[in-house]
């Protein structure tokens, strides 16, 4: 069987959601099941003190048990907050230590910034971290992720939260092709094409969150999600045929084309 | 009287406490949190025997949605 294999656990789906930007809770959940995914994306943030002590928590909505929780380190901008928030992480969570790594660069694009997330990376993975880490496009700085011990690369398609697309297929190609950890695209996906080509390129898996979310239907783009990643991994693993330049080839038989004279080749 | 910070507000109690009779007090006893205190996490084992002292620094914090 096919499967996504990250730090030795294997899961049958690719798809990778989050859990921002829902009207409620029950459509999060909705949305979640309809994506298949088994990976799931949760942000770490101060509580009420006491203000309101009714307020639903997003860790009954998921138990640990079924699904595999991804805290990220969103909103942070240096390498101290990012790991102060994955220790915060990590205790909320049991112990858990597969995370998300992300270290920003500024409010305006939320591209990452690279020299902080390299720096929060070393520390993290020398305390027993398993990385799954946003990063840009850059094919080098994405192998440099991979020898720091990252257990997975997640390049951006496009900015965080754009719906975009995939701008630099290119590029993608390189880092597939040189990693040896799973490549997951994380942030810029819009709509069920832009996953697929990511699939179809070689991607082990796609992130996100406002596609889903902030589509018109969630639950129904969830759905279309799912479908649009396992059609486009089992393209990729079927082996497109080659593309033949305007080189036209009809499917059915050339021959005994009933036809007037006048239409048979010379 | 001592002054904790908590997730950035300035908080007064009337005497030590420690980081369990805290939670208490703000109803997030058994709650799925996670607290660090002055840099440093608390573990969970340590709410009753860590005492708070005048000037500390906390954070206090849930899982919340997130991509």
């Amino acid at each position: 069987m096919d499967t996504l294999i990250i730090s030795d656990k294997s899961y049958s789906s690719r798809l990778l959601v989050g859990t921002g930007k829902y009207k409620d809770f029950t459509q999060t959940r909705e949305a979640i099941d309809a994506s298949g995914a088994q990976i799931i994306t949760i942000a770490v943030r101060r509580t009420n003190i006491g203000q309101s002590p009714d307020e639903p928590n997003l860790l009954d909505l998921l138990p640990p048990s079924q699904y595999t929780l991804l805290p990220n380190t969103a909103g942070c901008f240096t390498a101290d907050d990012a790991v102060r928030t994955l220790h915060l992480a990590r205790e909320l969570l049991d112990g858990h230590n597969l995370v998300k790594l992300e270290v920003l660069g500024d409010l305006k694009t939320l591209y990452p910034n690279i020299l902080e997330t390299i720096k929060a990376a070393k520390i993290l993975v020398k305390e027993g971290f398993h990385l799954m880490v946003y990063t840009s496009d850059d094919p080098i700085i994405a192998k440099q992720l991979e020898e720091i011990g990252c257990v997975a690369i997640m390049p951006l398609a496009s900015l965080i939260g754009t719906g975009m697309g995939i701008l630099n297929p290119w590029n993608l190609q390189i880092i597939i092709n040189n990693a040896k950890v799973p490549v997951i695209v994380d942030a810029g996906v819009g709509t069920a094409s832009d996953a697929t080509i990511a699939m179809e390129l070689g991607c082990d898996g796609v992130l996100m969150n406002t596609a889903i979310a902030a589509a018109e239907n969630p639950v129904l783009m969830a759905s279309a999600m799912r479908k649009a990643v396992e059609a486009g991994r089992e393209a990729f693993l079927a082996g497109r045929m080659a593309k033949q330049p305007y080189n036209a080839s009809p499917s059915s038989p050339k021959n005994n084309v009933i036809a007037s004279n006048k239409n048979k080749a010379a | 009287m001592i002054q904790l910070i908590i997730n950035g507000q300035l908080q007064h109690f009337d005497a030590t406490l420690s980081v369990a009779q805290l939670l208490e007090s703000m109803t997030l006893k058994n709650k799925r949190i996670a607290i660090e205190r002055n840099g440093q996490i608390v573990p969970r084992s340590e709410f009753g025997e860590q005492t708070l002292v005048n000037g500390d620094q906390l954070e206090i914090v849930i899982a919340v949605g997130g991509g």
